[in-house]
């Protein structure tokens, strides 16, 4: 029996869910169709060839771009036309696949910048109420100096960050993401560029965010991280869902094969 | 020689303003600001018109100049920030110097055109040399106080975020930050300074007329910045003082010279103009700290 072709079911209560999503660069199309659904507080893997669409299709959910059609749904809001920092600060944050941190600043400082309403940030108060300003900062940098320590970078929290491995910079990108409370995180290849030894740390870090209550979307290439941390994924192909389920329903979908070995050949 | 050292010294104090405005624009936030000079003569003339002509007291002309200031800064940065590329701003305050000064020119029933307007001291009871001290006070009173408000500001989360947002704009961003409102925000704060610069300088000229607001005079403020050290606030006011050493210690040049090898001053102004490019360009380039920079250029 041929595996029928999946189709979204439309569903707002999950943490992000997106239909119909067309994007076109010039005169080349994207994303055609895309959607996708990310339940509260689970793992969810998008994986596919190289040139799928996959990290268009992270780039337009995070809302760094505009999608051309469809819907973006987040917890019953619609968040289609939102700004990036809007939705950021809704509680969905995206990570980058090319780690960028603020490359002057202290390790530390990068984690403290990302908190979310710091009275400081405006600089009439931060002039006036010093005192206000310093104690909201001692509770943030005690909450950034734990994150630090649970993702392994308190020996290096003084460095500049542009002074970091590369494996670090993306854990210091997780850390700082994870210091906005988001109830969601979008991941673009969180392995990428990490080095072997380090994925089944990077593996059990993210488990333990998901056992906290946080979701997590994950583009990946490393199925060994896919198959490890997701309970369902999304195959992409030519810029549309070719079908989703568990790792290895999946796995085991010719389409799959076929759309891997097709896109290699 | 007393006389001339006060002038000098006021005349540093006054690029040290400006830089101090450049450096929170540039320096923190990453915001290429060409037309300073412009913030600069809507300043002075903002000063200068309502004290002049209609006798406000100086007070009021000076904050008559930061709010206009602010309030030209706010539409250019509105309408160039939100476009996401650094080089719109820079294009747009160049623009605006050029447009500032052809107004001063054109508009003669406001600004009495390239005839001048004269400026009125700012103590008219006192002497002229008295009024030169109060000037040197009032400007090395106003640096203390911009310089305490910015430094405590680039150690708030607000100086935080603006360097963040220096350093990468997509990540800060990515973590809710409205990077297009602080930096406006910004914009308008050295505009601001920038144009109470101007007030004061316009009292310490004495004479307005559109010739003072030269293109150039922004290139001297980034040579300040870049020499003392971007994102440095001791740094730019520091590059400041060498700036107008360089300026003024150029016209001593000459006479060190042999007679007949001394340049005439057309020589010697396109000269230091040569010097400037040079500094300009070598500076970031081997020195990309400057003195007590913060960052690479």
């Amino acid at each position: 029996m041929a595996a029928a072709i999946s189709t979204p079911t439309y569903n707002p209560l999950s943490a992000l869910y997106a239909d119909g999503i067309d994007k076109s660069f010039g005169g080349s199309k994207v994303l055609d169709g895309a959607w996708i659904d990310v339940p509260e507080k689970k793992i969810v893997g998008l994986i596919g060839p190289n040139g799928a669409g996959k990290s268009t299709f992270l780039t337009v959910l995070s809302k760094f771009a505009e999608p051309d059609a469809g819907r973006i749904i987040s917890r019953v809001e619609d968040v289609t036309h939102l700004s990036p920092e809007a939705l950021a600060r809704a509680g969905v944050v995206r990570t980058f696949q090319v780690p960028r941190e603020f490359s002057e600043l202290s390790v530390l400082d990068n984690m403290i910048i990302a908190a979310k309403d710091q009275i400081g940030e405006s600089a009439w108060k931060a002039i006036v109420f010093p005192k206000r300003v310093a104690a909201q900062n001692r509770a943030i940098t005690g909450r950034a100096r734990e994150l630090l320590d649970f993702l392994g970078l308190s020996a290096v929290s003084a460095n500049a960050a542009k002074n970091l491995s590369g494996g670090q910079k993306k854990l210091l990108e997780l850390g700082r993401a994870l210091m906005t409370d988001p109830f969601l995180l979008l991941l673009d290849e969180p392995f990428a560029g990490v080095a072997p030894g380090l994925v089944d740390v990077l593996i059990e870090k993210l488990r333990q965010l998901n056992e906290r209550g946080i979701g997590l979307l994950i583009v990946e290439h490393n199925m060994e991280a896919i198959n490890a941390l997701c309970g369902h994924v999304y195959v992409m192909m030519r810029g549309a869902i070719l079908t989703d389920g568990s790792p290895k329903h999946v796995g085991s979908d010719p389409r799959v094969l076929e759309a891997y070995l097709g896109g290699a050949a | 020689m007393t006389a001339y050292l006060v002038s000098m010294l006021t005349e540093a104090g006054i690029y040290a303003l400006l830089a101090l405005s450049l450096n929170i624009q540039w320096g923190y936030t990453g915001l290429q600001n060409f037309g300073l000079v412009g913030f600069l003569a809507i300043g002075a003339y903002a000063y200068t018109l309502p004290v002049a002509l209609l006798g406000w007291p100086p007070i009021a002309g000076i904050l008559c100049a930061v709010v206009l200031g602010a309030a030209v800064a706010y539409p250019m940065g509105l309408a160039s920030i939100r476009l996401r590329v650094g080089f719109y701003l820079a294009i747009v305050t160049l623009g605006l110097g050029e447009v500032v000064r052809s107004v001063i020119v054109n508009e003669q029933w406001l600004t009495q055109g390239t005839r001048g307007i004269a400026v009125p001291m700012m103590l008219p009871e006192l002497s002229a040399r008295a009024n030169q001290y109060f000037m040197l006070v009032l400007v090395l009173c106003l640096i203390a106080l911009v310089f305490f408000l910015f430094e405590r500001l680039g150690k708030s989360p607000f100086g935080r975020t603006i360097e963040a947002i220096r350093d990468n704009e997509d990540a800060a961003r990515s973590l809710g930050k409205s990077v297009a409102g602080f930096k406006i925000r910004v914009f308008m704060i050295g505009a601001a300074l920038a144009a109470g610069a101007g007030a004061l300088d316009a009292v310490y000229v004495g004479y307005l007329v559109p010739d003072q607001f030269l293109p150039i005079i922004t290139f001297y403020i980034w040579m300040a910045v870049i020499i003392g050290g971007s994102g440095s606030n001791r740094g730019v006011v520091t590059g400041s003082l060498i700036l107008v050493f360089f300026l003024e210690g150029s016209r001593f040049l000459k006479d060190l010279l042999p007679m007949g090898y001394a340049p005439s001053d057309a020589q010697m102004a396109s000269l230091r103009l040569m010097a400037i490019g040079l500094a300009l360009t070598l500076v970031p380039i081997y020195w990309p700290r400057g003195l007590w920079g913060r960052k690479e250029f």
